[in-house]
């Protein structure tokens, strides 16, 4: 069954429209990568799931309508970590954590902090320093372990690859690949990235002007050479 | 000579931590909001005068003994502050930052006219809780009131921070500061929390209001002094620092009774009281150029 079904999804801003009939399937515990050019309408369509931008159409998340603004995607259980490392700089590694579980009703969140270091040892010993000291790299992972903190059942990931070097672009989609095949976690990846995004990923659409140009598996997009070269850039 | 100077030093001093613990929470008041909502809330000295209107009328013609009163003071302030967020402030809060100073403007005046339709202009007796005894402690005078007012200020002063600190929704707020679009991301309701604030400040500025009437005497411009005051304890401190508004306020009480008992002992000997405000302003002024983020402020860094 599909986990996030968007049908014929639109979304603007003001008067600018940024996405027209987006219409995408994501099953429970697939890593599905999103791909395309600048302004191609990646990021506002991460933005039209979570309610950050008025939309048109209709997102479900099991069978469920989204509705309302992204505190109410949150508590459906989807967790988005936005463009440019969303981390809380004036708090701490440990405080942005615990706001990470702050929809959650239940369970220990001292345990659930335990967990995620495991995945981020240097967690352990940094709990107290503020996130806007961290590296680049460590704010994303914070970012990441703070969005696992609310035990999403969406995780949305927007450019995670922005602005850090190639090592740790791909030690994160090591950890994200990790998380879904030991955790069953699904992932819902927008990359300027095709080359890594593809390599995490089960499945990809290919976003052109706001809407979706292509779709197919990972593996064959990755392997036809006409559609690297023309939609993917490499 | 020296023994009187030293015990005349003393309460000064105490008596500047008194004020100064006035000027603390209303500055705390004025952080709060200017962190959540980014403006300066003009109408918070009259928003404090209202609520000591209150624990007025609930004394005077309700018949509630002191404490009673305070606590339903309070109550009934931390409502009304959300009241005011919820009606007026929420619904320009988009908009840019001129409109909602205009807005503070506009309670600062409103208020003010409701306090006198419904008061009367004249002044009135809010009595203090701690009495108008002086003691004698080692050759220092100091007045119950201005001790009792320094122990509720620094017990204001650690509730708040026990709640910033150490609970769920005190981190929700602190988030909200921080990065509002980002708290909504992970589920916080940013609009009840920046209501929330509102409510906290106006509660700030109860006790503060509850806490000058009794010296100055109750009537409807009693806090704008103190408001100016509090600016000034804010802008010192840094504008977005808790920290920095409970010591910029107790720094300038001290300050400017220091300046009033130098002037005492030949120093300064033009200073008067009615020099007290304009050094207030000085003090704006010079913070501002020289380091406008005060002294607990950190410099804003934004990403490029």
């Amino acid at each position: 069954m599909a986990l996030l079904e968007l049908d014929r999804v639109g979304a603007r801003y003001g008067p600018v429209h940024a996405l027209h009939d987006v219409s995408l399937t994501v099953r429970e515990g697939e890593v599905v990568a999103v791909l395309g050019a600048n302004g191609a309408g990646k990021t506002t369509t991460l933005r039209a799931i979570s309610g950050t931008v008025s939309r048109s159409g209709t997102i479900e998340l099991e069978g469920k309508a989204v509705k309302g603004g992204p505190e109410v995607a949150a508590k459906a259980g989807i967790a988005h970590v936005p463009e440019g490392r969303g981390t809380f700089v004036d708090l701490t590694v440990i405080e942005n954590l615990k706001l990470g579980a702050y929809t959650r009703r239940h369970g220990s969140v001292k345990a659930d902090i335990a967990r995620i270091a495991e995945y981020f040892p240097w967690i352990a010993e940094r709990g107290g320093q503020r996130a806007g000291t961290l590296s680049g790299g460590e704010q994303q992972m914070l970012a990441l372990g703070r969005a696992l903190m609310s035990r999403p059942r969406l995780l949305l990931l927007d450019e995670p690859s922005l602005g850090l070097a190639p090592m740790v672009v791909r030690e994160f989609f090591r950890i994200v690949r990790e998380l879904n095949e030991k955790e069953g976690l699904t992932v819902l990846v927008v990359e300027q990235d095709a080359k890594i995004a593809l390599k995490a990923s089960a499945r990809a659409y290919v976003l052109e002007v706001g809407r979706v140009a292509l779709t197919g598996a990972s593996d064959e997009l990755r392997s036809d050479e006409s559609i690297r070269k023309s939609y993917l850039g490499y | 000579m020296i023994v009187a100077a030293f015990s005349d030093f003393m309460q000064q001093v105490v008596s500047g931590l008194a004020s100064g613990g006035i000027y603390a929470l209303l500055a705390l008041a004025l952080v709060i909001i200017h962190r959540s909502t980014g403006v300066i809330n003009f109408a918070q000295g009259e928003m404090a005068t209202f609520s000591a209107y209150i624990a007025w009328t609930l004394t005077v013609n309700h018949g509630l003994s002191y404490w009673p009163a305070f606590v339903a003071c309070l109550a009934i302030s931390f409502g009304g502050g959300v009241g005011i967020h919820r009606v007026v402030i929420r619904p320009v809060e988009r908009g840019s930052v001129l409109r909602i100073v205009i807005v503070t403007i506009g309670l600062l005046v409103g208020i003010n006219g409701f306090v006198i339709w419904e008061w009367g202009g004249e002044p009135q007796q809010l009595r203090s809780p701690f009495g108008t005894e002086t003691y004698d402690v080692g050759g220092v005078i100091v007045a119950a009131h201005d001790i009792g007012t320094i122990a509720v200020a620094l017990g204001i002063v650690l509730l708040l921070w026990l709640l910033f600190r150490f609970t769920k929704v005190g981190l929700a707020l602190r988030a909200v500061a921080v990065n509002p679009d980002e708290a909504r991301l992970v589920g916080v309701r940013v609009t009840w929390m920046l209501a929330l604030g509102w409510g906290l400040a106006a509660t700030l500025g109860a006790v503060a209001g509850m806490l000058t009437a009794p010296t100055v005497g109750l009537d409807p411009q009693m806090m704008q002094a103190v408001l100016i005051y509090a600016f000034a304890a804010a802008v010192l401190g840094g504008i977005d620092s808790p920290i920095g508004a409970v010591v910029g306020g107790l720094l300038l009480g001290v300050l400017l009774n220091m300046l009033s008992y130098l002037s005492q002992y030949g120093a300064f000997d033009w200073f008067t009281e009615e020099l007290r405000l304009p050094a207030a302003l000085l003090i704006i002024l010079v913070v501002l150029l020289v380091k406008p983020t005060g002294i607990f402020g950190r410099p804003e860094v934004k990403r490029v």
